[in-house]
């Protein structure tokens, strides 16, 4: 029936267009931001996830008309988007473009577990006060809400688009964008207008927040991530800091997604977004149109790395505290405590392999938990489906992790600093998607459940305690492969490539190469790990290895000390039996970790036992 | 009307001024003279507020303005002319001349003095729609001149602004600095190329490693063998 095809398609296009608009409004608030104080802000997503529940709150709650609803939602960002600059941001201006950028992951932590603290992390229904009706208009029908979105989004334009042409403060913000320095010496208060960057950017991305609210009836705290991610993916695809890219970036972006979920299915939806996010990095950074000019440059490489002395930890320590660990279950016998430290061990592994490529190779990696993932269902699928014994899977796992990751983070070899952090944080959710779509292989969203056990010359692995101590000898094993590899040669040209690509180069170091040693390095180590969880819980799925993983691994790294083994674990087990100690906290661990980063980044950026 | 009173400043641990002091009198052209890295641009910088002394300090119109930050600065009456310009490249030329104002809300006079500034640069008339980023380097430095004087400025601060210019727009340049001081501008500019400077200039200093090592009217200086000695730039490589 040709009739009904041209009116799904047309119905397509409306609903591609009217989504298209809402990330057009999330990508010109990143488009400000990144301009102006040239930071991927990865707070939007926060921001524009409060305003859909301020929405929601005046809506569903109090019975609000839309006008003083957008009213309210606009008060509400506009204050957090100030005070965010203000408490979060502006003190780390004079660091490494990393600082802030880790910063603003804090933020995003801590108001995504606020408002699931106070909300539940259930989503909550939101309808929209507009009348039902739809409109038939040629075999397509619209509706009050489609209408008003796309009236909004032009409004909001509009304005944007005057404010920025003809007033004093939009020309000042310009020219602080283009010219920090020189907008300083016309008398411009940069900082005022930084605060006022981020005060609109948050309106948007406020505003965004509801409209889609609305438009997919419910709200719920994660939908931060995803949105951030599309802002994202809409500005790169129409030029890094433009906003008429952003806008035509966003429409875009919508009609690719609604078109491709209409041919393929709506758990491929976000598959699309992080696609673009790497195709346009890695093939086109400056984006569709935006021909103009190359990537902002960066300064050096991109770790924030603080110069300190690294404590120097005696062997005999090292060896008292293995030791200790390995006779902790003859006295400490509560089977609680076992499993925590079980998973710190688990998770050192995790902060062993970020500290690899992050702290001594200098590459901001945010994906790292698709290492993880790649080396738990290779490690799975190879015992369940080809009979391997554990003890083989486990190592195949790793190295398929290992090469797989090495592989898919291969592109990114040429970006630096912020560009490296979002495209590997692009990889590990395209890792995720991945696994979340083929179905004949993964089970999909179900995941695979009966996974045998871990076993050690045969004989499984069940117990607590044997499979503590299992985990402790994985852990000390990793740590010492990655030990050796930091003091040999290696290492040495690691750490030259983190202080300084440029005359790494020259010394005629192959960049590519040793980046690609460390990820291989760092993917044998993660996938080890991930591998070892896979048994030992057996069952995993597409979420047993969130986004949320890697950016807990890279605190643990930040809160050790970015390059430091020691630190690693010692970060790993702070972060992973604090909120257990303090039990009441536990609810909140996300918020924990949130302001930890935060105040790190802040306070302390060489970590607790200092940098490498 | 400006004067520097033992400034010591630092980078982390290098120091870069060790106790410079000097003056510009109103209605002077005041150059400073050094060769690379003798901390000419960082005096600059001290004065601008970009940069915090350490010790010392900075009197303006007789009062301290080191510590306050550049835009207040700017506001009192300083306007400058950055190193290497630093147009605003993607607004137009028009919009780059009102940058230049933005601290002032006298509209009338503001669209007043934009007219003057057209007569006194008619280049940039017939540029004014094009963007900053697209000019030549003589037109940028007019432009960056015109920019900084839109604010009204009772001293203009230079920061090398002959450099990188062909010998037909130095002199021209030249000429314009000349002619915005008769008109009752103040102008403290940091050079390197002595014998220009020298040229246009009432008095001048010379800075090297930090230190002032001479002071002296322009003709003295132009002509005296310590200059020529202690300074390294200087005409002869032109």
């Amino acid at each position: 029936m040709p009739d009904f095809a041209l009116r799904t398609l047309g119905d397509q296009l409306i609903n591609g267009l009217v989504i298209g608009n809402v990330y057009a409004l999330i990508a010109i608030g990143l488009a400000l931001i990144f301009g102006v104080a040239n930071l991927i802000n990865f707070a939007h997503g926060s921001v524009y996830m409060v305003g859909a529940y301020v929405g929601w709150v005046a809506v569903m709650w109090l019975g609000w008309p839309l006008a003083p609803t957008f009213v309210a939602v606009a008060v509400v960002c506009a204050a957090l988007g100030v005070l965010i600059e203000r408490f979060g941001l502006r003190h780390l201006q004079s660091q490494a473009r990393i600082a802030p950028l880790l910063a603003t992951i804090g933020i995003s932590f801590a108001l995504d577990q606020l408002v699931q603290i106070i909300f539940s992390p259930n989503p909550q229904a939101f309808s929209s006060p507009l009348p039902a009706t739809r409109i038939a208009l040629g075999g397509v029908s619209i509706g009050a809400l489609d209408l008003l979105i796309a009236a909004i989004t032009f409004a909001v334009a509009a304005v944007l688009f005057g404010f920025l042409r003809f007033t004093r403060l939009g020309w000042a913000l310009r020219a602080t964008a283009q010219d920090r320095e020189a907008a300083q010496q016309m008398g411009v208060d940069v900082d005022g207008i930084n605060a006022l960057t981020f005060a609109v950017a948050s309106v948007l991305g406020g505003i965004g927040g509801v409209m889609i609210g609305m438009y997919f009836t419910s709200v719920y705290p994660t939908m931060s991530y995803g949105a951030m991610l599309k802002g994202f993916a809409a500005n790169l695809l129409g030029g890094l800091g433009s906003v008429p890219g952003a806008v035509v970036g966003g429409l875009l972006l919508g009609l690719i997604e609604t078109f491709g979920v209409a041919l393929l299915g709506s758990t491929y939806r976000n598959l699309f977004t992080f696609v673009i996010l790497i195709g346009v990095l890695v093939l086109r950074p400056t984006g569709l149109f935006g021909a103009r000019r190359a990537l902002p440059p960066e300064p050096l490489t991109g770790t924030f790395v603080a110069s300190s002395r690294p404590v120097r930890i005696p062997a005999w320590l090292v060896g008292a505290a293995l030791v200790a660990a390995i006779l902790l279950p003859f006295i400490a016998t509560d089977p609680y405590l076992l499993q925590i430290l079980t998973s710190a061990w688990l998770f050192g592994m995790l902060a062993l392999s970020i500290t690899l490529v992050t702290g001594a190779a200098g590459q901001m990696s945010l994906g790292q938990a698709g290492f993880l993932a790649i080396g738990g269902y290779a490690s799975a699928l190879l015992t369940m489906r080809l009979g391997l014994p554990v003890e083989a899977s486990l190592l195949l796992g790793a190295v398929l992790a290992a090469a797989l990751g090495t592989l898919l983070t291969w592109p990114v070899f040429r970006l630096r600093s912020q560009y490296v952090a979002l495209a590997t944080l692009g990889i590990g959710e395209v890792i995720n998607q991945i696994i979340l779509n083929w179905e004949d292989l993964t089970n999909g969203p179900l995941g695979l459940s009966n996974i045998p056990p871990l076993t050690f010359l045969g004989l499984p692995i069940t117990q607590n305690v044997p499979i503590y101590w299992a985990a402790l000898a994985v852990l000390a094993i990793a740590a010492l492969f990655q030990w050796r590899l930091m003091q040999s040669h290696l290492g040495r040209t690691w750490r030259a490539m983190r202080e300084d690509d440029v005359a790494a180069r020259a010394f005629g170091i192959s960049l590519n190469r040793y980046k690609a040693l460390a990820f291989i390095a760092s993917g044998l180590v993660a996938g080890l790990s991930g591998a070892f969880t896979a048994h030992m819980y057996s069952y995993i799925n597409n979420e047993t290895f969130a986004a949320t993983t890697s950016i807990l691994g890279l605190t643990m790294v930040i809160l050790g000390g970015m390059g430091n083994l020691a630190g690693a674990v010692v970060g790993a087990i702070a972060l992973t039996a604090l909120p257990e100690v303090f039990r009441p906290l536990a609810d909140a661990r996300y918020l924990i970790y949130g302001i930890v980063l935060l105040l790190l980044v802040r306070f302390r950026p060489q970590g607790l036992l200092g940098t490498v | 009307m400006l004067s520097l009173e033992g400034v010591e400043t630092f980078y982390g641990p290098l120091q870069v001024h060790f106790g410079v002091s000097l003056r510009v009198e109103p209605g002077e052209i005041v150059c400073l003279l050094g060769g690379n890295a003798s901390g000419k641009s960082t005096t600059m910088k001290v004065i601008l507020g970009l940069v915090k002394p350490r010790a010392g300090r900075v009197v303006f119109d007789g009062r301290p303005i080191s510590g306050l930050p550049t835009p207040e600065i700017i506001r009192r009456g300083i306007g400058s002319v950055p190193e290497s310009r630093r147009i605003f490249p993607d607004m137009t030329v028009r919009e780059n001349l009102l940058m230049g104002a933005y601290t002032r809300r006298d509209r009338d006079e503001v669209r007043r003095d934009y007219e003057r500034m057209l007569e006194l640069f008619p280049r940039l008339r017939q540029r004014l729609n094009q963007r900053g980023g697209v000019l030549s380097g003589g037109e940028q430095q007019m432009l960056a001149m015109a920019r900084a004087l839109m604010g009204r400025p009772k001293l203009l601060c230079m920061d090398e602004p002959t450099m990188g210019l062909s010998p037909l727009f130095v002199d021209r340049v030249l000429e314009l600095i000349r002619r915005v001081n008769q008109q009752g501008v103040t102008v403290f500019m940091v050079e390197q190329n002595a014998n220009l400077a020298l040229q246009i200039a009432h008095r001048g200093y010379v800075l090297q490693n930090g230190h002032i090592v001479l002071e002296g009217a322009a003709g003295e200086l132009l002509g005296s063998p310590e200059v020529r000695d202690a300074y390294l730039g200087g005409g002869d490589g032109r």
